[in-house]
């Protein structure tokens, strides 16, 4: 019951976040590229004010798998890494824990590219 | 009576809004769907992996990325995004198929100028306000940290 409870908040939460990007994209038509800035940037200014974590154990997967969980990683890890190594970590946190998902985009788009290269030609 | 002019105007007045209104309970749906779907994983590498909560759910990032570079890849992920809209987009699958989309569109201008330059054209954007965006923020913090 508490499993079929998570998921039930991670649809609502994660639908909700989509419904309001379908909400810009009919009523400002923004392209995709705005509208995942602007949830990045979102999810960015949650974790810096210190209210993601919040959201976060209420909808899981609600909250982490759309792009704004991504924005929040980047500031989370800028601002621990800080706490450890002052300035240097400041530059370096956002990228080093963005770093699974942005390798991981890099690889397997790079791979998917070269793979499916003939059926783009068609 | 109603004329022409005024029939073209009713008409465009209408038509899109019962469309556009459509689109919100499908984009909610999926996107909801989609969230569910890495649930699910988080769940399972949790519960069956020997791994803390932090590298489970970067382990769920990476899945979903995957299956979003794959179906990109197979031609299935544009053919869902012409249906559920921003709830295609907005999840991590959809920053992937971001990714994955122009690097094969371009692949024919060849690998460096087409694939490797090209998949950076909606995903740059991203990777920039990112990290600008996480080294403001964490230097807010060094800063009110000093006094």
């Amino acid at each position: 019951m508490d499993i079929f409870l998570e998921f039930l908040q991670a649809f609502a939460v994660g639908g909700l976040i989509c419904l309001v990007g379908q909400l810009l994209i009919n009523y400002t038509k923004m392209t995709s590229s705005r509208i995942l800035v602007i949830f990045l940037l979102l999810g960015a200014a949650l974790e810096g004010i210190g209210v993601f974590d919040a959201i976060e154990s209420f909808a899981g997967c609600g909250v982490t798998i759309p792009i704004v969980g991504f924005g929040a990683t980047l500031v989370r890890g800028a601002v621990r890494s800080m706490h450890e190594t002052g300035l240097l970590g400041v530059l370096t946190g956002g990228i080093v824990a963005g770093a699974a998902g942005l390798a991981a985009a890099i690889l397997f788009g790079f791979m998917m590219a070269i793979i499916f290269k003939s059926r783009t030609k068609s | 009576m109603i004329d022409n002019k005024a029939y073209v105007e009713l008409v465009k007045k209408t038509t899109p809004k019962s469309k556009e209104l459509k689109t919100l309970p499908i984009a909610f749906a999926v996107g909801g769907l989609i969230c569910c779907i890495g649930q699910a994983f988080r769940l399972v590498y949790q519960t069956y992996l020997p791994i803390g909560k932090m590298t489970a759910a970067s382990l769920t990032s990476i899945t979903m990325i995957f299956i979003g570079s794959l179906l990109t890849g197979l031609g299935i992920y544009d053919k869902i995004g012409k249906v559920a809209g921003a709830g295609s987009i907005v999840p991590i699958t959809g920053f992937a198929n971001s990714v994955v989309s122009p690097a094969m569109e371009f692949n024919r201008e060849g690998v460096v100028l087409g694939v490797m330059s090209k998949m950076f054209v909606v995903a740059g954007p991203v990777i920039v306000s990112g990290v600008v965006a996480s080294i403001i923020i964490a230097l807010g913090y060094y800063i009110a940290g000093l006094f």
